[in-house]
């Protein structure tokens, strides 16, 4: 396929078709609309089920039930949206149930606004609903990624049985640009002896989350941090740019890393050392690899669309080694890169912050 | 020897639960019994719901799902819409469906989901201890409304069969008791129709079987039966609120 010019959305919607997303449940929210409207003139026609749910909470457990039958999955929606999800992600999590959940992020707290932010990172990356579970989360940060990670993301859930999050934002979502879907080639299904199909020359399967033994869950808590620290091992995913020499690291991921990279490459024409960490995998942090380039001499800054979350995450893998700033804006505005420009120059000129 | 009684198939030797004068036992057993008699049990899968139905899944011998308080019409959907040839039921309480789960429900009935949907109506919340359900009588002393519900703080009971009766989507809406053997006979008619609705693509069919919960009630088994037939069967007329193959016929 050709590549061609696709919003977003659009083209995180096709490649879960291709990627073999048999059901879509999903409820109206913006900056998402595109994807189930996308999937609503698409997929039933391409072999598989799309429905409007009444509500959020509804649309996650029909995920639930059509994960746990052994269909590829999805549902998405946006900030307000996704924490109306989270019980449903918990159970999901609990489940050891794959599927797929796409937040494209707006503003907030509460209805805050339909403009891109980047607020729910830790609602992301650090459980979100009730218990101890994690998602595998994926930070696209171009259109031709919201496709990739998408296809990415299927294969992650079902090979580790886990709930996997496309974290975007409205920019994201809603911006153009050409796109590659790699050949036709769609990934083969998964066995999936545990999914209820009904019980034909075998014993009932049970997808269940409730186990009021402590001594039973707690060895069912075990088995899952054991799964996560796996995880953390084999699935870390990271870019980065002109890191060798920098004085000053930027570290950004989707839309903001797109800044920060606009500003590096303006530094590095004024003679400025400075590089791009770009984390594409949120859970699992790429926290061995920013350690790694951790030193006395040498700064972060970090730039974020929202108060200063993944710069929590930054710092600890920094543990101390370098001194980590942070820029952000707010509200469902974007930093420019003239403003992380700004700061990085104010760094490294000793002005400090 | 001929065999005169035996367990259903889709019934599994886990011990149940249930309290002492509590009819879900009763009530599982005739939902097995309509899955073996219509030779269905390999294709079904069961959605346990939250309450004291949620070991439902250790005592049905079929595929089953646990769903999240009030859910289960909403993963049923995404069990039924991926599996359209599987046989897909729910096992839900009052506080489950007609409570917490009140949009679930709805919708799906609204909808038209080829489901079969076993509500269990016993006006009070157990597993939780007693409190005061979406169905709990006016005047009925529980935890939450000690003095008795009043419609003046709390409103009034919600009949279930009634009020999804004002909708297209579903094809067979029935009220049962499950306090005599009579009701019971009945009760298990009515399930398996509700199946029989599912297999030939009908849509929606749910059955609202009336129970009780001797416990929470505060009643010896035998006078919580007597108490649901005085008290229960006249707010919650038994009958069938809905029949489109009546209607087909007529």
């Amino acid at each position: 396929m050709a590549r061609m010019l696709m919003r977003g959305n659009e083209a995180l919607a096709e490649a879960a078709i291709r990627a073999g997303c048999k059901a879509f449940f999903g409820y109206p929210i913006t900056p998402q609309n595109e994807i189930p409207g996308y999937m609503a003139e698409h997929l039933p026609l391409r072999g598989g089920v799309f429905l409007q749910a009444e509500s959020e909470v509804a649309a996650i457990n029909m995920v639930y039930g059509a994960a746990g039958a052994g269909a590829r999955v999805m549902t998405s929606s946006s900030s307000p949206g996704i924490s109306l999800k989270q019980e449903g992600i918990s159970y999901i999590a609990a489940g050891e149930l794959p599927c797929v959940i796409v937040n494209v992020m707006r503003c907030g707290p509460g209805l805050g606004g339909i403009h891109p932010s980047q607020g729910d990172y830790f609602q992301a990356v650090k459980g979100g609903g009730h218990g101890d579970y994690r998602l595998i989360v994926l930070a696209p940060g171009s259109v031709q990624e919201m496709a990739d990670l998408t296809m990415l993301a299927f294969e992650l859930a079902d090979k580790w049985r886990n709930p996997v999050m496309i974290l975007a934002d409205g920019t994201l979502g809603q911006m153009m640009e050409p796109v590659e879907f790699s050949a036709e080639t769609k990934s083969e299904p998964v066995e999936k002896p545990w999914a209820t199909t009904g019980a034909v020359n075998r014993k009932p399967n049970v997808i269940n989350t409730l186990d009021i033994v402590p001594e039973s869950l707690e060895r069912v808590n075990h088995r899952l941090l054991a799964k996560y620290e796996r995880i953390k091992e084999e699935e870390v995913r990271w870019q980065a740019v002109g890191v060798k020499d920098a004085d000053l690291i930027l570290v950004g991921y989707g839309t903001s890393a797109r800044v920060a990279r606009s500003a590096m490459e303006q530094a590095r024409r004024d003679g400025l050392k400075v590089g791009l960490f770009r984390p594409i995998s949120l859970f699992p942090f790429p926290e061995k690899q920013i350690r790694e380039l951790a030193k006395a001499e040498r700064q972060f800054l970090v730039v974020e669309m929202s108060g200063g979350q993944m710069v929590e995450d930054v710092r600890l893998a920094v543990d101390g080694r370098s001194p980590v700033h942070f820029t952000n804006r707010l509200g469902g505005m974007v930093p420019t890169p003239e403003e992380v420009l700004e700061k990085v120059e104010s760094i490294l000129e000793g002005r400090g912050n | 020897m001929r065999v005169v009684f035996e367990k259903p198939e889709a019934m599994t030797d886990s011990p149940m639960h249930y309290c002492p004068g509590c009819t879900h036992g009763v009530i599982h057993r005739l939902v097995a019994e309509a899955i073996d008699s219509l030779g269905i049990r390999e294709q079904t899968i069961g959605v346990a719901s939250v309450g004291c139905s949620v070991f439902a899944y250790d005592y049905f011998n079929v595929d089953m799902q646990q769903a999240a308080h009030g859910r289960a019409p909403a993963v049923a959907t995404g069990i039924k819409r991926v599996l359209p040839d599987k046989m897909v039921f729910t096992y839900q309480g009052d506080g489950d469906l007609a409570s917490i789960g009140m949009g679930e429900i709805v919708h799906a009935a609204a909808r038209g989901e080829n489901i079969t949907v076993i509500f269990v109506n016993n006006a009070i919340y157990g597993m939780t201890s007693g409190q005061m359900a979406p169905t709990t009588l006016v005047g009925q002393k529980t935890a939450t409304s000690p003095r008795g519900r009043s419609a003046a703080e709390t409103g009034y009971p919600i009949r279930m069969c009634e009020l999804l009766a004002t909708l297209d989507g579903p094809s067979y809406l029935a009220r049962v008791s499950s306090h005599d053997t009579k009701h019971i006979i009945q009760a298990g008619r009515a399930i398996k129709k509700a199946f029989e609705m599912q297999q030939q693509n009908k849509g929606f069919a749910m059955v609202e079987v009336l129970s009780t919960c001797s416990v929470n009630w505060g009643m010896t088994p035998a006078k919580s039966m007597e108490w649901l037939a005085e008290n229960m069967i006249p707010y919650y007329p038994l009958g069938v609120y809905k029949d489109i193959t009546a209607e087909e016929g007529k």
